[in-house]
């Protein structure tokens, strides 16, 4: 049984919305197969990282959000849409990296918080509904569903996920964390 | 006032960078698998926050250095880090007990310098305050296992903070510099943090049974470069490759 927690912040529907009034629909379709190096089924899009395509003068303009201070993945992130718009044969392109407003896990788009449940990953709480309240509080494993869980650390594998098991099915697994 | 920010800029990077090195001293030496993972992680950000700092450095020095030179190619002298950063990693309760005391002063820190007149700054400080709050998080539960648990891990917690103790004030000194940047908007006035940064300290330690210092000795020097040092021998490590091989890349 997966337990999928839909949550549609604000935030998202900003992002979204900004998707849609694009102009270069067909460049934002082109980037979501590009993925996040650690968590495969996410693209950048999904995860919030990819927010902007404009056409400037220069070329194309791709403006990603770092998770993040010191995540190794960004790197990577960067390299693999450089990648993919030289494939598709746009020469003329620079990816650039804004700070401002800073990423926050309630960009998560809803399928990607569904794609991060069945990967075995769950999903993080709003930000606003964990103001004040300790880390480990009724977080649900992705495995079975339970509640009855108990955080094992505040990191994980890398530095946007925690570690916990289930004290129903005894399995591990990492949380996202809400930031 | 660009060169001010210049100065204001580095210093924080090298705050970040420095403690970020002390943090990674753990990896593979952290007393058990996930604390490990924790300590390398709350590294990972001091890093990044170096880098975010020195790149912004670069970009205001505008003399061709990027951030590799700020980071790689600077002597202990030029370093303007404050010195509880530059201080050995000790035993793990030293390490955690250091943590907290920063933990505590980014937290009050960091939300003003969001509020900077400077856009870069203020991003850079939004983006670290909430790294920060999981910081503290973690420093102030482990303070109270070191404190509540067993003599042995009270004893080396108490150790820490008066060992520690000295070097907190240096964290509230505002030097002609940065009251200047005060004055115009950019700046954060640390000294006015002192009273809160005291007030929840002194909750945190009294909740884990530990004791606040009553000794007053206050070692200070880093901002002006004077360093103890320990600084030239973690920046001999850390530099040493860069410097073997100039220019090299991965």
């Amino acid at each position: 049984m997966v337990i999928d927690y839909p949550l549609l912040s604000a935030a998202y529907e900003a992002r979204r919305a900004h998707r849609e009034n694009s102009a270069l629909p067909e460049i934002w379709a082109l980037l979501d197969q590009v993925c996040d190096p650690e968590i495969p089924v996410l693209s950048l899009w999904d995860l919030g990282v990819l927010n902007d395509i404009q056409r400037s003068d220069g070329g194309l303009v791709v403006t990603i959000t770092p998770t993040y201070s010191g995540c190794p993945a960004m790197q990577t992130m960067r390299e693999d849409i450089e990648a993919v718009l030289r494939q598709s044969g746009i020469g003329a392109f620079e990816v650039r990296e804004s700070l401002s407003p800073a990423w926050s896990s309630d960009w998560i788009s809803p399928e990607g918080r569904s794609k991060l449940t069945s990967y075995g990953i769950a999903a993080p709480k709003s930000c606003a509904s964990c103001e004040g309240l300790a880390l480990d509080a009724e977080i649900h494993c992705p495995h079975c569903g339970s509640s009855n869980t108990r955080m094992t650390s505040e990191f994980g594998s890398t530095a946007c996920k925690a570690l916990f098991q289930c004290r129903d099915c005894q399995e591990p697994f990492d949380y996202f964390k809400p930031i | 006032m660009k060169d001010k920010i210049l100065q204001y800029t580095t210093r924080l990077g090298d705050d970040s960078l420095v403690l970020g090195h002390r943090l990674s001293e753990w990896c593979r030496n952290a007393p058990f698998l996930e604390e490990d993972l924790a300590l390398i992680n709350v590294s990972l950000d001091y890093i990044g926050r170096a880098r975010m700092f020195y790149t912004y450095a670069a970009e205001l020095a505008a003399d061709g250095r990027t951030e590799d030179d700020f980071a790689y190619l600077r002597d202990q002298r030029e370093f303007s880090n404050l010195l509880i950063h530059e201080l050995p990693k000790g035993d793990f309760a030293y390490t955690m007990l250091r943590q907290l005391f920063v933990d505590v002063f980014y937290n009050l820190f960091l939300p003003r310098l969001a509020e900077s007149g400077d856009e870069t700054l203020a991003a850079i400080a939004a983006k670290a305050i909430k790294e920060t709050r999981y910081h503290l998080r973690r420093s102030h539960e482990w303070t109270l296992r070191f404190g509540l648990g067993t003599d042995e891990s009270r004893q080396r917690a108490q150790r820490a903070i008066d060992q520690l103790w000295g070097y907190t004030h240096e964290m509230f000194d505002l030097d002609a510099l940065e009251a200047d940047l005060v004055e115009a908007g950019i700046g954060v006035d640390s000294s006015a943090l002192k009273a809160e940064w005291e007030q929840q300290v002194s909750a945190i330690l009294n909740e884990a049974e530990l004791k606040l210092p009553q000794e007053e000795w206050a070692v200070r020097g880093g901002r002006e470069g004077y360093h103890t040092e320990n600084l030239g021998q973690l920046l001999n490590e850390m530099q040493s490759v860069h410097r073997a091989y100039p220019g090299l890349e991965w």
